[in-house]
């Protein structure tokens, strides 16, 4: 009983799912019975359709349990813990038999997520017992000099991971070549993509990994202090970022000579986010650190020659610090090993929307958007019809299903029209209208535009104006030319990301899905049934039986009706709500 | 956009009685004449008192040299800042990419409909304030909402309302 361990999944979309209350009745029940085990709180393995997961490892191997509520831990407590005996139906991943979830891990390779919802994150010891800190020990013991750990992240070929795309290697020996008395390491935390989630993952789950990259960054371009710019929707990655860096003060691994160096100071501080989309751009981002408003400046001067408070400046995402130990441990070649020509190592990606498994995956550069869809991620929620992926979030762009053989690299993607972006992986069927994404992305740019440079600042407005029009049945002809004239102003003569990018949705929902745009704007119909003002409810007269089921429930009682009798719905006053579409049992509701 | 021009009228002066500007001195102690400090100080003092009502911002100008203009500018800009009072528990509906096209606007069209507001609106008895955030990072359990500290996954617009009532009733008692 000693030699087994039991792991909840406790990230905050395990909590969500209720991990917390299956961890309190394992460890009330093992109190209960003072049995030996070892219970342990981990982080996400990113498996999140089947949360919450509890993994039990003990001399036959290891049995990943899903959708675990108290009564199945009960359960699982009884037979697997006290007995010995496995539970099959429950397990999803074991090393011992296959499970109908096995398709969700064969194609993936784990790296930066190699640690997550393997260790116990608040417990530096465990991270030490995946090599944890080794990467940056080897550096100091062996002597590696600054340029050799740079020319090691050079050939590795990683590239940002936080929607740029740009070589970490090369960031790094641009801050490293500017010499100046005060230089700084940010990790950008701020995970502004909404549809993306690997950030808050890797820092709830592996915070040290973070700091280990951090450190080696802050070795090889000679820096002394960090800050980790997280946004504030994450309380408990700011939690755990908190007890990580105590631990690591007390180790010495972050302060004054840290792993023993003489003049190797670093320490590292969290700093929270105020809630601004734009603060994500590196420039707003020292802006808002600095104590101002979040507005980006012109660049150059680069962050690397002039960053926060005018000092050199590196800032990289989480996910690009995630990696950086293992490159260095491992060395380059183990990591380039993976990926295309140009785009090496591995990506996580957060596949959610209409898909039938959701959560995080770490897959090899160079692999297709299919086979992330439909081999790991099991296809299209209800069987629907795929029809097109959204990579990049407000950045990026919707990808059709006709193109999904596209390979997951930087240059294959951005020749679609789309960006590689964060990671965010949005999917849609065919009830999901293309018009009415591009119009939920310019709201979003729109409101989060800083204001500072016009063609951003009106440009998305007069857009979200088109757009709304024509998703409520008042386009005109012209307006899709409009819109595309304006897309191009915008992306030429905005200052900084967000509007260079801001139409993207635009223009490759129009480049794609042209006949969705016609639809609504000359047939006033939206072929996806989507967007409310284009959809009249009526009730079949042949079938309706007169249950009452549909007056009942409307929410502003606009269908009346006797008992028995056929229902009428009042046009002028129904909401459009669909409610009644979905409450009758005899399909005698029209939507159309 | 994100920049805002506010009247005066907008920002709301607490009633008084609530307002006990000792409990900043702390905060003030801590960050003044530090570079950066700002957005922590106003961080820190919505934390005191749910929201910055205006003799907050003008205290803390007196006692930092900290410029009004400033203060305004960068509480107008972020989000997170609020300048008037909110409702004990505020319900934020995601409206991220995920839950958008898993129909998060059933769950705030739901709760609209319930709590009889309109988003961004609190409940007259303060109870509740309706909110819309785009993104909460659980995107796998969308659509998704957040009250407190709890977030609340795959919802209907009947579970989410449910939720509301379960906390309304709990505070009736
Ligand atoms: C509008 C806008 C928002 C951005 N948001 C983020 C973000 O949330 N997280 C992030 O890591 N990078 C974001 N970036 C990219 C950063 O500016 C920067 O390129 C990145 O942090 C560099 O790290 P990397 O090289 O490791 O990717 C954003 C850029 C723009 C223009
Ligand atoms: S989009 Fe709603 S939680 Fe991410």
């Amino acid at each position: 009983m000693e030699q087994i361990k039991v792991l909840v999944g406790m990230a905050s979309c395990g909590i969500a799912a209720g991990a917390s209350k299956v961890f309190e009745k394992i460890d009330s029940l093992k109190k209960l019975e003072n049995l030996p085990f070892e219970l342990i709180k981990t982080g996400c393995v990113g498996m999140c359709y089947r949360e919450p997961l509890v993994e039990i490892i003990d001399e036959s191997g290891s049995y990943l349990y899903g959708e675990i509520n108290e009564a199945k831990a009960v359960e699982i407590f009884e037979k697997h813990i006290k007995n010995s005996e496995p539970i099959k139906e429950y397990v999803v991943k074991t090393n011992l038999f296959s499970t109908d979830d096995e398709s969700y891990w064969k194609g993936q390779t784990k790296i930066a997520l190699k640690n997550c919802g393997v260790i116990d994150p608040e417990n530096i010891d465990d991270y030490e017992n995946q090599k944890g800190y080794a990467a940056i020990k080897k550096i100091l013991k062996e002597n590696i000099s600054q340029e050799n750990v740079i020319q090691t992240i050079l050939d590795s070929g990683l590239r940002g991971r936080g929607g740029g795309g740009f070589s970490t290697g090369m960031k790094w020996k641009f801050a490293y070549n500017n010499k100046s008395d005060k230089k700084y390491i940010i990790c950008n935390a701020d995970e502004g993509d909404p549809g993306a989630f690997m950030d808050r993952s890797v820092l709830e789950s592996d915070p040290h990994a973070v700091l280990e990259g951090m450190s080696i960054a802050a070795f090889a371009i000679g820096a002394s202090e960090g800050i980790i710019y997280c946004r504030a929707e994450y309380p408990l990655a700011i939690i755990r970022l908190n007890i990580a860096l105590e631990q690591s003060r007390k180790k010495g691994y972050l302060g004054k000579n840290i792993f023993g160096k003489q003049g190797f100071d670093f320490d590292i501080h969290v700093k929270e986010g105020a809630g601004a989309f734009v603060c994500g751009e590196e420039t707003a981002l020292m802006a808002s650190i600095e104590g101002e408003r979040g507005m980006p400046r012109k660049r150059p001067p680069f962050p690397a020659a002039s960053g926060l408070w005018k000092k050199p400046t590196n800032i990289n995402n989480v996910e690009t610090f995630a990696n950086v130990p293992y490159i260095v441990l491992n060395g380059a070649a183990s990591y380039n090993k993976y990926g295309t020509e140009k785009s090496k190592g591995t990506k996580v990606f957060a596949l959610t929307g209409k898909i039938k498994r959701g959560g995080l995956v770490e897959v090899p550069m160079g692999i297709t958007i299919h086979d992330i869809i439909f081999k790991l991620g099991g296809g299209i929620q209800n069987d629907k019809k795929f029809k097109a992926v959204q990579l990049g979030g407000p950045s990026g762009g919707c990808i059709p299903e006709y193109l999904a053989d596209t390979l997951v690299d930087y240059d294959s993607v951005t020749a679609t029209g789309a960006i590689m972006g964060s990671g965010g992986m949005v999917v849609m069927d065919e009830t999901t209208c293309m018009v009415d994404m591009a119009r939920f992305f310019l709201d979003f740019t729109q409101k989060e535009s800083c204001g500072k440079c016009t063609f951003c600042r009106i440009g998305t407005k007069r857009m979200l104006e088109i757009l709304i029009r024509i998703t409520e049945g008042e386009g005109k002809e012209g307006d899709i030319e409009a819109l595309e004239e304006l897309s191009y102003q915008i992306k030429d003569n905005s200052l900084c990301g967000l509007g260079q990018t801001a139409p993207n949705p635009v223009l490759t929902t129009i480049k794609y899905f042209r006949n969705e745009y016609e639809a609504h704007i000359k047939d006033k119909k939206c072929p996806a049934r989507n967007c409310k003002k284009l959809l009249t409810y009526t009730v079949i007269e042949e079938k309706c039986t007169g249950c009452t089921v549909c007056a009942k429930n409307c929410p502003v009682n606009c269908i009346s009706g006797e008992r028995k009798k056929l229902h009428v719905i009042n046009q002028d006053t129904c909401i459009k709500c669909g409610v009644c579409f979905t409450k009758c049992k005899f399909e005698a509701i029209k939507l159309s | 956009m994100r920049v805002k021009r506010i009247s005066i009228e907008e920002v709301v002066a607490s009633d008084n009685k609530t307002v006990n500007l000792g409990l900043l001195d702390p905060v003030i102690a801590k960050y003044k004449n530090k570079k950066g400090n700002l957005i922590p100080v106003l961080q820190a003092a919505q934390n005191i008192f749910g929201f910055i009502p205006r003799e907050v911002f003008i205290y803390i100008s007196e006692q930092t040299g900290l410029n009004l203009n400033d203060m305004y500018g960068v509480a107008t800009f972020y989000s997170q800042f609020r300048l008037k009072p909110v409702g004990k528990h505020i319900i934020k509906v995601c409206h991220g990419t995920a839950c958008h096209v898993q129909n998060a606007n059933v769950i705030t069209d739901s709760l609209m409909e319930a709590l009889r507001l309109n988003d961004g609106e609190t409940t007259p008895d303060g109870l509740f304030t309706l909110e819309t955030v785009a993104c909460i990072g659980c995107c796998s359990l969308a659509p998704a909402m957040i009250i407190g500290k709890e977030v609340y996954g795959k919802l209907s617009g009947k579970i989410a309302v449910n939720v509301v009532k379960e906390i309304q009733l709990k505070e009736k008692k």
